[in-house]
């Protein structure tokens, strides 16, 4: 419906005759072509979300049937109680959050710093930022973790969240922003006498929202779906993220697959769910080098 | 090194603006100096919590990390002096140069794949031949939004051995259930599929903002000499979009070779420890065996590895470039 209502884009890919022969079976292979690429991303999260409404008895049951014979939500009411997915539903919301309030406010003050200001410590900077996205945490990742438990962290939600504030993509996001914005604006501000700071705080933040909300998405689905770096600091079952979670019931000697369907299903509810609302600013966003963490 | 991989027809347009009416008169010059001199503190502050994480959780442990390499340190205690024993020890491990091949097929399994569907899928999203576009983007955008984990989850169920979607086709059809996960060739061959599925939707991203920047001015200009959508597409598309193509390439390969989370909810590395890649060898040595020495030294040889790659293809790319 959408397709009809939208005012039609110009493509970079439009023909000029669009009712020339040959035209339509074109348009039928591009389309059939693309179905089936849907089809094929999509069956694997379809049978999954199918399965996960089966009871544990049907699961296994051959012949097995497409849709659930009799439809129940007992692994998920079940992986929601005794397995202790309440628990790593809150913490993982509590890291996504903090982290990406935190990343945002830390991410849009340096970026400006290195659009706005020329001085060599701060394009220095700006190297050494980047270097950040050649050597990721993966590779320091005993090291990291000797830092962190030696700052006392070891075991603590902000030990998960500290060192993912600094992200070279929010950094280089902002700064790309702040580029376009004249520079006149600023000397503006500087001849009506306004503090270098008080500048940033009041004019050029919240001409930069645009950019927030596609930050706050992406930083909220780095850290939600964050696994091996929660998985060395956290060691305290009452403190695992979601990932963690999961991964424990698939490492189980048993896997319980009923529950492991509900507590899977239910993790990625919240960031569908955000992104259903925030399409655009996803879709839209734009994004060049850099922007993966 | 990003900025040169940005579209060429933004970058001059910003730096005009940015330095603005230049032409170095000495008087301009004084003031432009004055001028940053002046604003050194509020840089700095803007800059101070970016510098703080830095130094703290990147160059501290980077530069203990290579300290490290050299002691038989186990996390605790004192971390004696053995030289180059961890490298010596580390090149003559089957298990690593295991993993490390292990790490190589698997790269260059999935990148080949998840450039071929993410620029392909992207292609179909922006050309006016499809229908049903807005479904279809949600459809493919879908695995970006499902963590490794999950998405290891989600394949496992799938390729199940006793259990799995496929294999029962597979025996309803006739044929004989396949060795999904007792296999080790055809179980690093359902992590490709899964790690193709689950990167192309962010790839797809760039390449569908790379492909709405082609000018439609070439197209039609090729349409009037005649061009069918093929040769558009060789000699228009793809010269105009390589920049983007190469951040794609470079990405993946950098991503892959540090994949983990996949591996591990999927299969765990198995059969057995056939798949285990660099990442989960330097994870078992550092943190189930604590050879804290040992696994800064593999980590050192992957972060080499890493940057070989990169440098290699920005060479590669400023060669084309020129």
């Amino acid at each position: 419906m959408a397709v009809t209502t939208s005012t039609p884009r110009p493509s970079a890919l439009r023909r000029k005759r669009p009712n020339a022969p040959g035209e339509l079976s074109k348009r039928f292979w591009a389309t059939s072509v693309m179905w089936l690429l849907v089809v094929a991303y999509g069956f694997p999260v379809l049978w999954f979300l199918l399965s996960s409404f089966k009871p544990a008895g049907e699961l296994f049951s051959y012949p097995l049937t497409f849709f659930p014979d009799q439809p129940t939500i007992k692994g998920y009411t079940q992986a929601w109680t005794s397995f202790d997915v309440a628990t790593y539903f809150v913490n993982t919301l509590i890291v996504a959050v903090s982290a990406t309030v935190l990343t945002i406010v830390a991410s849009a003050a340096c970026g400006y710093a290195l659009a706005k200001y020329n001085n060599w410590w701060v394009r220095a900077f700006t190297v050494c930022v980047l270097a950040t996205t050649m050597l990721p945490g993966e590779v320091i990742l005993a090291p990291l973790f000797l830092v962190v438990r030696d700052m006392g962290l070891y075991n603590s939600l902000a030990a998960v969240v500290v060192p993912a504030v600094i992200t070279a993509t929010g950094t280089f996001m902002f700064r790309q922003f702040f580029l376009t914005v004249p520079n006149d604006l600023l000397e503006a501000a500087r001849i009506d006498g306004a503090g270098e700071l008080s500048t940033f705080v009041r004019i050029m933040l919240p001409l930069s929202r645009p950019i927030m909300l596609t930050l706050a998405i992406f930083s909220f689905q780095w850290r939600w779906n964050d696994y091996i770096w929660p998985l060395v600091v956290l060691n305290d079952p009452n403190k695992f993220t979601l990932q963690i979670g999961v991964a424990s019931i698939v490492g189980a000697q048993n896997v319980n697959w009923s529950v492991l369907l509900g507590a899977s299903v239910l993790s990625m509810v919240p960031l569908v769910a955000i992104y259903l609302l925030f399409q655009k600013y996803v879709m839209d966003a734009d994004i060049n080098a850099g922007l993966k963490d | 090194m990003v900025d040169s991989m940005h579209p060429p027809a933004e970058a001059p347009r910003v730096g005009d603006v940015r330095r603005g009416p230049e032409p170095a008169r000495p008087r301009q010059r004084r003031w432009r100096r004055r001028r940053l001199n002046r604003y050194a503190a509020a840089p700095l502050v803007l800059i101070s919590v970016n510098l703080l994480l830095f130094v703290a959780f990147f160059v501290w442990p980077a530069v203990t990390g290579l300290v490290y390499s050299f002691t038989s340190y186990t996390g605790v205690g004192p971390a004696p002096y053995v030289g180059l024993d961890n490298y010596q020890r580390l090149l003559e491990d089957e298990a690593f140069y295991a993993a490390l091949t292990r790490t190589l097929i698997f790269t260059a399994g999935v990148v080949p794949l998840t450039i071929v569907l993410s620029l392909g899928t992207a292609v179909l999203l922006v050309t006016d031949y499809t229908r049903g576009k807005t479904v279809a983007r949600v459809i493919f955008f879908l695995p970006w939004l499902i963590s490794p984990i999950i998405a290891g989850v989600i394949w496992r169920w799938l390729f199940g051995e006793n259990f799995g979607f496929v294999n029962y086709v597979i025996i309803s059809l006739g044929g004989e259930a396949v060795p999904w996960q007792s296999d080790a060739n055809l179980s690093l061959f359902v992590v490709i599929i899964a790690a193709a599925w689950g990167n192309t939707a962010f790839n797809m991203l760039l390449f569908v903002a790379a492909l709405k920047n082609v000018p439609t001015a070439y197209y039609e200009a090729a349409s009037l000499d005649g061009a069918g959508s093929w040769d558009k597409f060789r000699n228009i598309t793809l010269p105009a979009i390589a920049p983007t193509t190469f951040i794609v390439v470079l990405l993946s390969i950098l991503g892959s070779m540090k994949e983990y989370a996949l591996f591990a909810s999927l299969n765990d590395g198995g059969p057995g420890t056939s798949n285990h890649l660099l990442v989960q060898y330097i994870f078992t040595k550092g943190f189930e065996r604590a050879q804290v020495g040992y696994a800064s030294a593999a980590s050192f040889v992957l972060m080499l590895i890493l940057m070989v790659v990169a440098l290699v293809q920005l060479a590669m790319g400023r060669r084309k470039e020129s």
